[in-house]
Order: C-alpha cells, then sequence, then structure tokens
C-alpha cells in the first residue's frame, strides 16, 4: 500500500464510514496517520476529559464535523451537581484557532456560554449546522449570535437545552439573506417569539424540512407558517389549544392536506382533543409521533388517533395510555420499532395505568420492537420472559419499575430471570436498563448473555460485589456502566481493574466504594480519572462513624490521556 | 398497585387521567394475596436482601428492615429508599447524607398505625429530566385557565434545584426536591417526615440501643408558629424568610436553602408577625405604609421592613 500516491491512499480511507476504523488505519505506520488525520472530515468525542481539545484541534486541522460529549448521563437527573464542569468553551475557542473549515457541531450535556456561541459564530465562515442536546449555560442571546453571523446556516436544532430566556428578538436576527434553512428547532425554548418574525423567515425557507416549534406558538400562527411549507417531513406543533379562530380551523386542515411528505409529529403541548381531529388525514402516512408532552389528553384520545398511524414505526407517549391503549397500538402499528411510555405521576408509590399486560401485548403485535423505554408500577418475570421471546430484536431494552427494588408482583420473586431472558434471546442488546428487585443473579445473566452490551444503568439493584463483578468481567463490550444506591464496595470496583481502559466510563453513586478504593485504583491506573464528587460542604458534615471508612458519595472513573483536568470545582477531587 | 384507590384522596388533581373499569379490580385481588407476604429474594440468601423485603401491610408497601434481626444482614452505609412515613430513621436518603451507621439504628416498621401520605422523594428517581416532571404541573394550570378564556402562555415553572435542609439539634442534613410539590403544606408534611423518625433518636439515644423504637412524635406547625418547629427558608440574597407568605412559584424560585428552627428561638417580634394576614402584610408593603414602616425601622422600633425576617439564630 506505501508504493500508492497519497492522494490514492487518501480515497480509499473515504470508504471508511466509522470512525473506530479510520483510528485502526491511522495505527498502521506513520504515513497512513499522516494521512488519514488530514483527510479526516468527522470526529467523534464520547468524553470532553478524555483527551485536551487543543489536540484534537491538531490533529485533525480540516474536521468539518465535531461532536462533543460532556457530563456522564446521571446529569439528566441531577445526580450530577451544578459547576460539575463539561464546558464547550475550550473546544470552540480550540477550534477556532485550528479548524477553520468547520461546518458542523453537535453537543451533548454540555456546559455552553454565550461567548462560546458568540465566538463559534464569527470563527467558522462554513458553518452550517449546530445541535445542541441537554446543554446549558446559555440564553437566547448566544442564539441570537448564530443567527446573526452564520450566514450559510441550514441547521439550528436544539433538544432539550436549559436556554435562559431573554427576549423574542433572537428570531429576528436571520438576516433577509438568510434562506438555506433546513432544520429548526426550538421547542425548549420557553418564552415567546415574534410571530411575524417566524412566518417571514419560514417563507424564506424553500428547503425547509424540519421545523419543531416551542410552546408559546398559537394555533393562528402554525396554520399560516404550514401554508408555506407543504414540503416538511418532520413537524413539531406549538401549543394545541382549542381556542383558535375558525379561519385558522380552515386554514390548518388545508395546509395540512398539502403536506404530503410530513412524517413525524411531535409537540402537542397543551393538546385539546378537539384539535387532535384534524390531524386525523396525516395519521395514515406517519412514521414518528411523540405525544409525550400532552398529559391533557386521555387513552381514548390517543387511542383514536394512534389506531389511524398504521405505518407507525416510533412512538412517544405518556402512560395514560393505559394497557388498553397499548393493546390497539399492538393491533394498529406493526412496524413499530420503538416505543416510549413516560410515567404521567412521579410519586414511587402512585398510580400508572401500564402494566406488564401492556408490554405484553405490544410485544406480541410489533415484533420489530428493537427500542423500548417503559415506565411502570409492575412487572412480572412471565411478562419479561414472553416479551423476550416475542421481540428477540431489541438493541435498546430500558425498563423503569418506579417503586426500587419492587419484586415480581405475581409471584414476590426478583426479576432476575425475566431480565436473564432478555440478554439471552436479545443477542444484539447494546444498551440496557434494570429495576426491580434484583438480586445477584441477573448480573450472572448480563455477563454470561450480554456480549454486545454497550451501555448498563443500575439502580437499587445487587446483593455484593460479586453482581457487578460479573459484568465486569463478562460483557465485553462495555463503554459506559452507570450504577446508584447498590451494595457495590471496593472489591467490585477493584476486581478487574484493566476494564476501565477498554471503557468510557464508571458512574457509581450511593454505593459502597470507599476513599481507599478509589485511591487504591488511582495508583494502579494512573490513565484514568477517578473523580470522587462530594457535594456536601464542611459545616453539614455528617457525624463520623468510627472504625468504619468514608463512604465515597459519588464516584466517575475515566480513561483519559489528558490527566486530571484543570476546572473541576472544588467538590471534586480528583485523585 | 394497591395504592391506587387510597392515592386518589392525596392527589386529586391526577384523577382526570384515571382509567375506569376493572383494572383496579384486578389490582384488589392480588392485593390481597400479596397483603401478608414477606417477600425475601427466594435465591438471593440472606445477605443483603432484608433492606428489600417487601412487606404489605393495609395495601401499603414499603422498605422495611422489619426482617433483618441481625443488623449485618444491612450494608453499612448502604442507603435505602426513603418511601413512606415509617422512613424516618437513621439510614438516610440515597443520594443524600451517606449515613455510616450499622443497621441497629433501624427502628422497625410499624405500619399499622400510620396513615398514608406521599412518598418522600429519592433524588434522581424516577430517571425522568427536569422538564417533563414540571410538564404535568404547568399544563395543569394552563388547562384550568384554557377553559372560557383566551389561550394562555403557559407559565413555566422555574426549575427548583435539591434544596439544603437542616433542622436545629440534628447534625445530618438532608435535600429536597421542591419540584415534588405543588404546596406548603405537602412541603411542611414531607419535612415531618424527613426529620421525625432522627428527631426521636437524637432525643432516646439510649432507645436506640435496647432496640426499641424511639417514641416518634409528629412535627406539626411548622408553617404557623403554633409547632416547636418553626420552617424558614435562606433567598439568593442570604436573608432568613418565614416559610408560608408569598406564592408557591415565587417561593420555589427564589428559595435557595431550608431550615427547620425551634420556635422558641426566633425573635418575640417575628413570633407576633405571625398572627398578621399576608393581605395586610401586602398593605404594609405598598406606599405610603411602607415609607412609614421603612422609618419606623430605621428607627429600629419594629422589625425589618420588606420582609420578615426570623432573627438570626
Amino acid at each position: 500500500m506505501t508504493y500508492f500516491p497519497e492522494e490514492v491512499v487518501e480515497h480509499i480511507f473515504s470508504f471508511l464510514p466509522a470512525q473506530r476504523d479510520r483510528n485502526t488505519v491511522s495505527l498502521v505506520c506513520k504515513v497512513w496517520y499522516e494521512i488519514e488525520r488530514l483527510s479526516r472530515r468527522s470526529v467523534f468525542v464520547g468524553n470532553c476529559y478524555a483527551v485536551r481539545a487543543e489536540r484534537v484541534a491538531l490533529r485533525f486541522p480540516n474536521v468539518r464535523a465535531l461532536t462533543v460529549k460532556g457530563k456522564p448521563h446521571f446529569a439528566d437527573f441531577n445526580l450530577v451537581p451544578p459547576d460539575w464542569g463539561g464546558y464547550a468553551g475550550p473546544w470552540i475557542e480550540a477550534a477556532a484557532r485550528g479548524c477553520v473549515g468547520l461546518e458542523e457541531l453537535r453537543m451533548k450535556r454540555m456546559v455552553v456560554s454565550d461567548e462560546s456561541l458568540e465566538l463559534l459564530s464569527r470563527s467558522f465562515p462554513r458553518f452550517r449546522a449546530l445541535v445542541l442536546i441537554s446543554c446549558e449555560g446559555f440564553s437566547t442571546d448566544g442564539l441570537a449570535a448564530i443567527a446573526s453571523h452564520c450566514k450559510l446556516l441550514s441547521e439550528l436544532d436544539l433538544q432539550e437545552n436549559e436556554v435562559e430566556d431573554r427576549g423574542p428578538r433572537w428570531l429576528s436576527c436571520f438576516p433577509d439573506s438568510c434562506t438555506s434553512l433546513v432544520s429548526l428547532n426550538f421547542a425548549c425554548i420557553k418564552g415567546e417569539v415574534n410571530a411575524g418574525s417566524l412566518e417571514r423567515l419560514v417563507s424564506r425557507s424553500p428547503n425547509l424540512r424540519s421545523l419543531r416549534l416551542n410552546r408559546s406558538v398559537s394555533v393562528d400562527t402554525l396554520a399560516k407558517i404550514l401554508m408555506r411549507t407543504p414540503n416538511l417531513e418532520d413537524l413539531g406543533t406549538g401549543n394545541l389549544t382549542d381556542d383558535f379562530q375558525t379561519e385558522s380551523y380552515f386554514r390548518l386542515t388545508s395546509a395540512l392536506e398539502k403536506c404530503k411528505m410530513l412524517r413525524s409529529l411531535s409537540g402537542f403541548w397543551d393538546a385539546s382533543p378537539v384539535c387532535l381531529s384534524f390531524i386525523y388525514p396525516l395519521c395514515a402516512q406517519l412514521t414518528g409521533l411523540n405525544l409525550s408532552y400532552a398529559p391533557t389528553l386521555d387513552a381514548s384520545d390517543l387511542t383514536k388517533m394512534i389506531s389511524r398511524c398504521v405505518k407507525l414505526q416510533r412512538l412517544w407517549v405518556l402512560d395514560c395510555i393505559s394497557d388498553k391503549g397499548l393493546q390497539v397500538v399492538a393491533s394498529s402499528c406493526k412496524d413499530l420499532q420503538e416505543l416510549r411510555v413516560f410515567p404521567s405521576d412521579f410519586y414511587v408509590a402512585g398510580y400508572s395505568a401500564v402494566t406488564e399486560e401492556g408490554l405484553v401485548a405490544i410485544s406480541l403485535g410489533c415484533p420489530k420492537l428493537n427500542s423500548l423505554l417503559y415506565f411502570c408500577h409492575q412487572m412480572t418475570n412471565a411478562a419479561l420472559i414472553t416479551v423476550a421471546k416475542n421481540c428477540p430484536n431489541f438493541t435498546r431494552f430500558r425498563l423503569c419499575i418506579l417503586e426500587p427494588g419492587k419484586p415480581d408482583v405475581m409471584t414476590n420473586q426478583p426479576l432476575d430471570e425475566g431480565f436473564g431472558a432478555i440478554v439471552r434471546e436479545c443477542k444484539g442488546l447494546r444498551r440496557l436498563s434494570i429495576s426491580g428487585l434484583l438480586t445477584d443473579k441477573v448480573f450472572m445473566y448480563i455477563g454470561k448473555y450480554a456480549k454486545q452490551l454497550e451501555m448498563l444503568s443500575i439502580a437499587f439493584a445487587g446483593d455484593s460485589d460479586k453482581g457487578m463483578m460479573h459484568v465486569m468481567n463478562g460483557c465485553k463490550n462495555l463503554r459506559k456502566l452507570e450504577i446508584r444506591d447498590s451494595p457495590f464496595g471496593d472489591a467490585a470496583l477493584l476486581g478487574n481493574v484493566a476494564k476501565y481502559e477498554t471503557m468510557r466510563s464508571l458512574w457509581m453513586s450511593s454505593c459502597n466504594v470507599t476513599l481507599k478504593g478509589c485511591q487504591v485504583l488511582a495508583s494502579k491506573m494512573p490513565m484514568l480519572n477517578i473523580e470522587v464528587i462530594n457535594e456536601w460542604d464542611g459545616s453539614n458534615e455528617m457525624e463520623e462513624n468510627h472504625g468504619e471508612l468514608p463512604k465515597v458519595e459519588k464516584l466517575y472513573v475515566y480513561r483519559t490521556t489528558a490527566g486530571a483536568r484543570d476546572d473541576a470545582p472544588n467538590f471534586v477531587k480528583i485523585l | 398497585m394497591g395504592e391506587a384507590a387510597e392515592s386518589k384522596k392525596s392527589r386529586g388533581h391526577h384523577s382526570w387521567m384515571r382509567e375506569p373499569g376493572d383494572h383496579h379490580q384486578h389490582q384488589d385481588e392480588e392485593e390481597k394475596t400479596l397483603e401478608l407476604s414477606l417477600g425475601l429474594p427466594g435465591g438471593g440468601g440472606g445477605g443483603g436482601g432484608g433492606w428489600r423485603a417487601a412487606c404489605r401491610d393495609k395495601g401499603k408497601l414499603s422498605v422495611a428492615a422489619a426482617t433483618a434481626t441481625d443488623s449485618s444482614l444491612l450494608s453499612p452505609g448502604y442507603s435505602t429508599l426513603v418511601s413512606h412515613s415509617s422512613q424516618g430513621k437513621a439510614k438516610g436518603s440515597p443520594g443524600a447524607a451517606h449515613l455510616p451507621a450499622t443497621g441497629n439504628a433501624l427502628a422497625s416498621n410499624n405500619n399499622s398505625s400510620q396513615t398514608r401520605s406521599p412518598s418522600t422523594p429519592v433524588i434522581g428517581w424516577p430517571p425522568v429530566r427536569s422538564f417533563r416532571r414540571n410538564l404535568a404541573t404547568s399544563s395543569k394550570t394552563s388547562l384550568e385557565l384554557q377553559n372560557g378564556k383566551k389561550a394562555p402562555k403557559a407559565e413555566e415553572i422555574k426549575r427548583a434545584p435539591f434544596i439544603k435542609i437542616n433542622m436545629d439539634g440534628i447534625p445530618i442534613g438532608r435535600k429536597i426536591d421542591l419540584n415534588a410539590f405543588d404546596s406548603y403544606e405537602k412541603l411542611s408534611l414531607a419535612v415531618d417526615r424527613l426529620f421525625r423518625g432522627l428527631l426521636a433518636a437524637q432525643q432516646a439515644p439510649l432507645a436506640a440501643e435496647a432496640k426499641v423504637c424511639p417514641q416518634e412524635v409528629a412535627i406539626s406547625g411548622l408553617l404557623d408558629g403554633t409547632g416547636k418547629y418553626t420552617l424558614v427558608y435562606e433567598d439568593y440574597e442570604g436573608d432568613r424568610v418565614l416559610v408560608g407568605d408569598v406564592p408557591w412559584g415565587m417561593f420555589v424560585s427564589s428559595v435557595k436553602r431550608l431550615r427547620v428552627l425551634k420556635t422558641s428561638d426566633l425573635s418575640s417580634s417575628v413570633s407576633t408577625s405571625f398572627h398578621l394576614p399576608s393581605y395586610m402584610l401586602n398593605l404594609l408593603l405598598s406606599p405610603p405604609y411602607s415609607e412609614i414602616v421603612d422609618f419606623l425601622s430605621s428607627m429600629q422600633l419594629i422589625a425589618s421592613g420588606r420582609k420578615r425576617t426570623a432573627a438570626e439564630c
């Protein structure tokens, strides 16, 4: 291969789609390393602290698309204290210095400031796409900068971010010359937007395919917008209350009729059942439907709509749909691949209209199901075993029984056998979240069968260190392990230290790990960062239990080439 | 699932989401068969299983240590779920204080006499993002306003972070998620549950060693000054303010920290202000009364004017 000119080698590399493959070829020899790094167009950094931003920018100066992820997943549930880290600034600054051809930036669970967004908007003349997921630290002023200065912007996708509202002017900052928008998602923006600006922006964006509005956008505005976007494929509505002009009703109906390309719907904020009825004509063509922001809809409203969605592949609903509703889904949506059922009542001992029966019904009717997130109050081993047999194609299976440690409701046994069946039958399982009463046995099954598993979430489960060790020793492809409130201690933490080098990260909170155990790990594995996170300040220290080692409240372990990070707050100790 | 019927009382606003019909009957039958079972995990052995033994009494599930006669069954320092009023013990709440005490401080569950109350929320559980938690409450608000009125711009309830709460005389602080409550009454109940057991253990340490359930007394009157303890909060400016005056939403967005103080430690001027109804206080805060109040307070004739502040203890 070394006889080929560089351009030929580069061309061959361009056929390698996955970053993993490109990483591999870069290890072959220096020549290949150079060719590969200069021709790399897309870089994915799964943990922003695993490598220094400058080093990435230096190695890949011609990168066009950069993805960086920050906080650990449990940050979504407030388990990571604010100010922990995950700052986007260093990445944007390094890219601004070294990678001026950058066109796309995707960030997840990072802290992004308005200054960084301003820098971003001014540093990359060809910048096209900004995707921020579960980020925070910025305001609508930062968005104004992006709108104003990114002349070629085609994608602005804001998913579930915490954005400080500084008024509606940001949307008006898109210049009249901006006609390149393909995707605009501002559903997470809390404040109002100027309806006129929005309508004008949409009018001059002939390529718009995906538009997700926020709650403030009225039905009247939605109707006017939809008249201009017959090619829309994905729509997130504004609020769908039933207080709107009659004229809008007609406009909306006729506009929706023209949207032949529309495949995916979301939004439905404050949806009134009446509004659903004029979405019915669209249902037959929908492949994606997200009704999970509409606690105002009851099971019959939901089923009336969903029963028409015969081509549905992705469905997100609230548990008000009930088991009966899920039976309707099962009989209507034969192509269903992804289902998420969210809780509407968060009290642990509260009420949910879905049980194991709904899940079994779905598994019977939708054999193509491969991705599940299901919140419920009860489950049985029998149900899980049935589900596993009916749907062997699961790649993502997340079950959350709201009461921690709850056993099989019929037999009062742990749910080990049920989850055991899932990992045994679903050979392609990559992501698993378990809940309910679980002993070490379930981990023995997971270690034995879940060979493709990459991410495992554990809460209130297991009996002893053996549980965690089954997983650490058995799951060859494990990348992310997150554990809370489970009795795993130092023996488990130290049982297979070499494993951590093959993983992205480990999170353990409210377990039995001690500071001593963490120190031992740190001394054995210098290429890991061991972060001990302790939110309690000195004034509230609990009484020392003499003779017992202090337990580590939260532990975050990750491999890194960057050494200890220098932006850690004072409640994080890096060993 | 047997809680469904009882839980209607405490969460009436969710009743419109209920599915009537045979689902409940099915649950009641299940409930009966499970009523007396103590579910120690079958194959799991004794080790560590005790904390998870499910004890059903009058349809109420609780994470009981009732069977844990041997305290070593419970991993030391293992945080347990604080799921019911009986759980106000020294075992601590997950994710917050990590109590190293071994199981001997655990009082056995005394379920039969206690009335059902909503669960104390576990931090970060269920694993649902904050904006989804706010969704149900804010949608309810907009639903109520929708009737016959112009479509409202639904108020986004500002997300409150987990708030530290300390009680006088108890070295162990706790954390509480204000998003789980929508009224002062519920907050007050939760505070009672959080600290009741700790307070009892604190005041009767010998009882714990004798493995006798320490006498637990409800902590009441937190909001109106009638109880032994009073709930105050610290806002972002660091002032201490009595809990209960401002609308709930305003409170949630300004509170930084909660404290449960002994009522007797509060200054007498504050105690008397308990008797002033809110509308009067609001009156006093607006001109021209506010100027009079400021003048009088600058002459140190009355307690400081802008807020009712609890005296520093």
